[in-house]
């Protein structure tokens, strides 16, 4: 199935029940309609939550940058003993 | 059969690096595989399109340090863009194994080895580097590209469930078949290329593992992606929504 397929039908399940809701009014009409806003609201607030939670956890390695400028150093001077040409850039 | 071959270390892996004004890149990269990958049987492949700035003649000096049956040249007259490098130079590879990287440093050779033992442990069909678990990590990003990529990444995740982490990095060990399989179903371009590969492999239940891997931003030369990417990955998102 594709996958847009699959979500399709996530949502449309979603929408059944919320029409079931409808429908069935054991909740006050007027707090059913809003229930899709804060679907799409809450939607939004966990990619936001998300994406910050990733920024602040966002791993670095400035260690990496350090140890890599080693192994240019090592690297250069093999290769410019073995005639390798690794002058300019 | 493959289990066996696998016992006896008869493993050769294909090393693919695509190339475009990397002559110093290339050089230190070389060096730093033959410095982690002691042991292991592996033939580096570079596809080289028509360097302006001389990057073919470095690995030609290359090839007279290291012997030209480890490092094989098969350059390109123009450039070509680097989905199609890949194909390219995977028609010249006699591994049976095959890691795909780039020649800037971003995707330092120290790993190799922890891919190939990941893919020995497990037997996955595809190991792929990760930035974004422990022991991984990135430097030289600012907030900016930061904030792409965690929403690049968020995007991803919610709509696409791809099963890894990265989709975007391209540090990667395939099983030569796979990768022959999966590349010749794959039409993206660009970066986004590598999220289709890893999505459709994904899709077609092929056993993918997951290694850290640190990136550290380019040193020397320039980056050739540029423009609207941001644009490009929406666009290859959606695409991804319907086509797999
Ligand atoms: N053969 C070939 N190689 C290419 C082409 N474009 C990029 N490359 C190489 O592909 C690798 C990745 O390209 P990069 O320019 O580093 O792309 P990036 O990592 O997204 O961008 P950076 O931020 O600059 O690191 C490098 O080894 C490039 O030399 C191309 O059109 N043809
Ligand atoms: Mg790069």
């Amino acid at each position: 199935m594709k996958h847009v397929l699959k979500i399709l039908t996530i949502l449309v399940a979603i929408s059944a029940f919320w029409i079931g809701l409808l429908q069935a009014s054991i909740v006050p009409r007027s707090h059913t309609w809003l229930l899709p806003i804060y679907f799409i609201v809450s939607l939004g607030c966990y990619g936001l939550l998300m994406v910050g939670v990733g920024l602040m956890r966002f791993p670095t390695c400035p260690q990496e940058a350090l140890l890599l400028q080693k192994d240019i150093a090592e690297a250069k001077v093999f290769l410019k003993q073995n005639g390798v040409d690794v002058g300019s850039d | 059969m493959e289990e066996k071959e696998q016992k006896k270390g008869k493993n050769k892996y294909s090393i693919i690096i695509p190339t475009y004004n990397e002559r110093l890149n290339i050089a230190l990269v070389v060096y730093l595989i033959f410095k982690h990958l002691r042991d292991v049987d592996f033939e580096i492949i570079v596809v080289d399109d028509g360097s302006p700035d001389g990057t073919q003649e470095v690995v030609k000096q290359l090839q007279q340090l290291y012997g030209e049956d480890r490092i094989l040249l098969r350059p390109r007259p123009r450039k070509l863009g680097l989905g199609t490098a890949y194909v390219h130079g995977l028609k010249h590879a006699s591994g049976n194994f095959v890691v795909i990287m780039d020649a800037d440093l971003s995707h330092h050779p120290k790993y190799l080895p922890s891919f190939i033992k990941k893919q020995l442990e497990t037997g996955a069909s595809i190991v792929t580097g990760t930035r974004y678990v422990k022991g991984g990590g990135v430097h030289g990003w600012n907030l900016m590209r930061k904030l792409t990529s965690r929403g690049a990444n968020v995007l991803a995740q919610t709509f696409l469930w791809p099963g890894v982490s990265d989709l975007t990095g391209s540090f990667r060990l395939y099983k030569k078949s796979v990768l022959e399989d999966v590349i010749s179903s794959v039409v993206s371009k660009g970066y986004v290329f590598q999220m289709e590969m890893i999505v459709r492999a994904s899709r077609e239940g092929y056993h993918i593992e997951e290694v850290p891997i640190t990136f550290v931003d380019r040193v020397f030369g320039s980056s050739k992606l540029g423009g609207s990417e941001i644009v490009e990955y929406l666009k290859g998102l959606a695409y991804l929504l319907v086509t797999t």
